[in-house]
């Protein structure tokens, strides 16, 4: 028999503590495979956000930094300047990056800090029981929106990659989505690009994941991905949005 | 015939995700129950499988270990 697939020596044996069906074991396991291929699990620090992933450290195997609500990017920064020869990544949610962290994100961004970003977007507060959040869909009802997330009231959805983009520090901005086997492969290959940019040295790489939360929004596993595709991909598209010259 | 699909019954979460995304579905959700209460996946029909690895793919637990195939042999 010829192996295939196998899980990666980089995930430990201790389950995980999501909600079944949670798509952050996916992004974890995408992580865990680039990084033995890439052979970095001895030089990695993962800066882990507040939220659903807290508990990052039980799961990969690598050294690990719990950072304050929303400032792994800083402490990142922080790791990165003063251990060059390590590799950093931050794990964040959207409540983590986008709402309390985005000051901190958008300056290490335009500062070109050489660390990458897995940004993982599922609409919602999901640790604290499905709050609204700033990347929450017009229309979409959650505990703190219960008619719905309303324009005039809650502004509209805030699209970080699309933000950064436009910005000059990045080398690598990108955004995947967990709903299916190909958007997953096609995740893969943006992460791969994001962790080449820092062993090449060329500066911050942003990975966006468009998740889902089957407990919070109140759905079974498949329907919660089925609403990914009819409902979140038209607003949040997937693709490269900045590739600077040398990414390959 | 070896198992093309190996399964850790102790970190599947029975979320239903591998059995929809098998193209063949040979995957169902099993009678027995884990230690943390679940039910967990198993394969019922190795012949028919074909090792395309989605399941493995879309697994959120890395319950779906393993996925092989077996090497034809040379005439």
């Amino acid at each position: 028999m010829k192996t295939l697939y196998k899980v990666p020596g980089a995930i430990t044996d201790t389950p995980t503590t999501y909600c079944p069906g949670c798509p952050h074991g996916v992004a974890h396991r995408i992580i865990g495979e680039l990084l033995d291929e890439m052979q970095l699990t001895k030089k990695t620090v993962i800066v882990w956000p507040v939220g659903c992933s807290v508990f990052g450290y039980y799961f990969i195997d690598t050294d690990a930094v719990e950072a304050a609500h929303g400032r792994a990017c800083a402490m990142a920064t922080g790791i990165k300047r003063t251990h060059p020869e390590s590799f950093v990544i931050t794990y964040q949610g959207d409540g983590d990056l986008a709402s309390i962290g985005i000051a901190e994100t958008i300056h290490a961004a335009a500062r070109g800090e050489r660390i990458c970003v897995i940004y993982v977007n599922n609409g919602n507060y999901g640790m604290t029981g499905g709050q609204m959040a700033p990347t929450t869909l017009l229309g979409q009802v959650t505990t703190t929106s219960p008619y719905g997330r309303e324009a005039h009231a809650n502004g509209f959805p805030l699209k970080v990659p699309e933000m950064l983009a436009a910005i000059d520090g990045p080398a690598y901005i990108a955004r995947g989505s967990l709903d299916n086997a190909k958007h997953i492969i096609q995740a893969k290959k943006f992460i791969r690009k994001a962790f080449k940019v820092q062993v090449n040295n060329l500066g911050f790489s942003l990975v966006e994941l468009i998740s889902s939360c089957p407990t919070n929004w109140k759905m079974t596993p498949e329907e919660s991905l089925e609403r990914i595709r009819k409902q979140v991909l038209p607003v949040f598209p997937i693709g490269e949005l900045k590739v600077d010259e040398g990414v390959a | 015939m070896e198992t093309r699909v190996i399964i850790n019954d102790e970190r599947c979460k029975s979320c239903n995700l591998c059995v929809e995304i098998c193209p063949e579905k040979v995957l169902r959700i099993s009678d027995r129950l884990n230690p943390k209460g679940y039910r967990p996946v198993e394969l019922f029909d190795n012949e028919a499988c074909i090792s395309c690895g989605f399941c493995y793919l879309i697994c959120p637990d890395a319950a779906i270990v393993e996925i092989r195939r077996p090497v034809k042999a040379k005439v």
